[in-house]
């Protein structure tokens, strides 16, 4: 009798190590990756770090800038690409289409989600970069070889759809049913009460749902490196190619033990990705999670 | 009274925003649907012709990636270990952490919300992020990159996944079901491992199984960890190839045979995740049936 109630304490007390485990890890992960990436922030000031635009490890010169702003650009173009047409289809599969194409949609969404970010960057190395060399450069005059920020936004508009749809139907769906009867029955037709009630009372959660999207394709490594070209410069159009933060870190890992500072400046890079992507997921999922509680 | 001209009546504008926006929405959603497809599909369709029972039984051979003979066995085999181990570790990482968050919390406990949005929050953390981390301890404990390194990073990776997969299942257990456990004397550990879980079990499985498909696609968090190697190997000390890097190198070499070798591996891989999905879908499907509702 007494061993059974023993066991359920002991039991719980593991339990109890692997939730603090699980409470401190986001803070684990930011004081590793900050403790690694002293040893740079100590040698170089901020400005030098961040605005510098020369990349050159051997000659001691660590510039994130190029790699910054290339991250910017693949994100955003990315973020201009998905947003419109996943909260348009999220507004048709909440508000019109039948029920049975949104409980087809679901599994889809759900495979698409799960494909592998590698699976992705295969398919725009065979479709989406000749699709940018020879169609769209033609499109719009000019030359580009198709490794560059558009077919990277492109690429990560599709990676990054399954996540904004998934969220931005779920927010829909919350939006009390009354509210929408309410507006129909004052003559409104039923896009003036998707503009007027339903889009209102769901932005905040659409917002966040994009937040996680943008935090998602800021981060993304693989699809990215294969298909924007690795070219550490200030881009000045869409056709150019960038070198994105997360691809630096996965491109240089095998020399940067080689190279005094190397590996912390590497490191400080997957920090500040880390910084950016906790604050994005954070905000999103507090606006998230007041929506769940408190309802509309 | 004049009537108005057709044009100029509110009437006929509503109409027309009305269709314009459908017409939108219609459009988005075929271009997204058919971007989905046409992934799937493109995959197929390149990687067959270049699909062989050498690449799937044979490790590469000297000037595999110039294009002579062998396969990508020892990715294939490296993946399903390594992906495994690690969906082992998160496996007892996530249960106790569930049943504890569902059984011993009250339901409005602000340490099970806190932990929940920790969750959420790391699972938005880029898989890259992980690789560095699993690099940083590997490094504090001397590890070399090999199967162990990438089995722990996979595994940080993929254990908020699991953890919140479980969590969903494990909230909707009634209440009900766990009182009238307490009511013949059993203690919460008792309950939570003989009623609760099996009561979930399907949940348990369809987390489990996500949460593997994940492990084996990820690239960016064994880059560093797991390395490469063109050896089968299940040491847990040695590097270990994966099959997301090898399409990834062979993508990278500049010799057409070899890329659309590359092709196939995607295919390979792809074939691995929908499977995985389908099973997930059945199992929960079958299972559910021996659920108290």
């Amino acid at each position: 009798m007494r061993g059974r109630f023993i066991k359920d304490r002991l039991v719980s007390l593991g339990m109890v190590a692997i939730v603090v485990l699980a409470g401190v890890m986001v803070f684990v992960m930011v004081v590793a990756l900050y403790w690694k990436s002293r040893p740079i922030l100590e040698v170089k000031s901020i400005s030098e770090l961040f605005l510098g635009r020369v990349w050159g490890p051997s000659r001691g010169e660590f510039g994130f800038l190029a790699f910054i702003v290339g991250t910017l650009w693949v994100t955003i173009v990315s973020v201009i690409i998905s947003v419109p047409l996943c909260v348009l289809s999220a507004i048709y599969l909440s508000e019109y289409g039948p029920k049975w194409l949104r409980e087809w949609s679901k599994p889809l969404i759900d495979l698409l989600a799960g494909l592998p970010s590698v699976v992705y960057g295969v398919w725009g190395v065979m479709v989406v970069v000749p699709l940018v060399r020879n169609y769209l450069s033609a499109f719009f005059g000019v030359d580009t070889s198709g490794y560059c920020v558009l077919s990277g936004g492109l690429v990560l508009a599709i990676m990054i759809s399954p996540v904004i749809i998934h969220i931005s139907v779920e927010v829909l769906g919350a939006v009390p049913f009354e509210l929408r009867e309410t507006s129909l029955a004052l003559g409104a037709t039923r896009w003036q009460t998707v503009k007027g009630t339903v889009l209102r009372k769901a932005l905040a959660g659409i917002i966040a749902g994009v937040g996680l999207g943008l935090a998602r394709a800021f981060g993304e490594t693989m699809a990215v490196l294969m298909v924007t070209g690795n070219v550490a410069r200030l881009p000045r159009s869409v056709f150019e190619p960038v070198y994105t933060l997360p691809a630096l870190i996965a491109n240089n890992y095998g020399e940067m033990l080689s190279v005094p500072l190397y590996d912390s400046a590497l490191l400080l890079g997957a920090f500040i990705l880390l910084l950016v992507t906790l604050i994005f997921n954070i905000i999103s999922r507090l606006v998230l999670l007041r929506i769940e509680r408190r309802g509309y | 009274m004049k009537e108005k001209p057709i044009i100029l009546s509110g009437r006929f504008w509503r109409r027309v925003e009305e269709r314009f926006f459908l017409g939108l929405m219609l459009f988005s959603c075929g271009v997204i649907f058919l971007g989905l497809v046409l992934i799937v599909l493109d995959i197929f369709i390149k990687g067959l012709p270049a699909l062989s029972w050498s690449m799937i039984s044979q490790s590469p051979k000297g000037g595999f990636y110039l294009g002579k003979g062998g396969g990508i066995l020892n990715a294939i085999i490296g993946s399903l270990v390594l992906a495994s181990g690690a969906s082992l570790i998160a496996f007892f990482l996530s249960l106790p952490l569930v049943l504890y968050l569902n059984i011993y919390l009250k339901r409005t406990s602000g340490i099970s919300a806190f932990i929940r949005f920790s969750l959420d929050v790391l699972w938005g953390v880029p898989s890259i992020v992980y690789g560095a981390f699993g690099f940083t301890i590997m490094v504090f404990f001397g590890l070399k990159a090999s199967l162990l390194g990438g089995m722990i990073a996979v595994s940080l990776l993929i254990f908020p996944i699991m953890s919140r997969a479980m969590d969903e299942v494990m909230r909707m257990v009634p209440r009900e079901l766990l009182e009238a456990s307490y009511s013949v004397g059993t203690t919460r550990f008792e309950t939570g491992l003989k009623i609760v879980l099996r009561q979930t079990f399907p949940g348990i499985i369809t987390a489990v199984l996500i949460a593997f498909g994940r492990g084996i696609g990820d690239a960016a968090s064994v880059i560093f960890t797991a390395g490469y190697s063109d050896y089968i190997s299940v040491s847990l000390f040695r590097p270990v190839a994966t099959l997301p890097l090898a399409i990834f190198y062979q993508l990278g070499t500049p010799f057409p045979e070899v890329q659309d070798r590359a092709y196939a591996s995607g295919l390979i891989l792809t074939v691995i995740i929908i499977s995985i999905s389908l099973v997930t879908r059945f199992l929960s499907k079958r299972f559910h049936k021996y659920i108290v509702k």
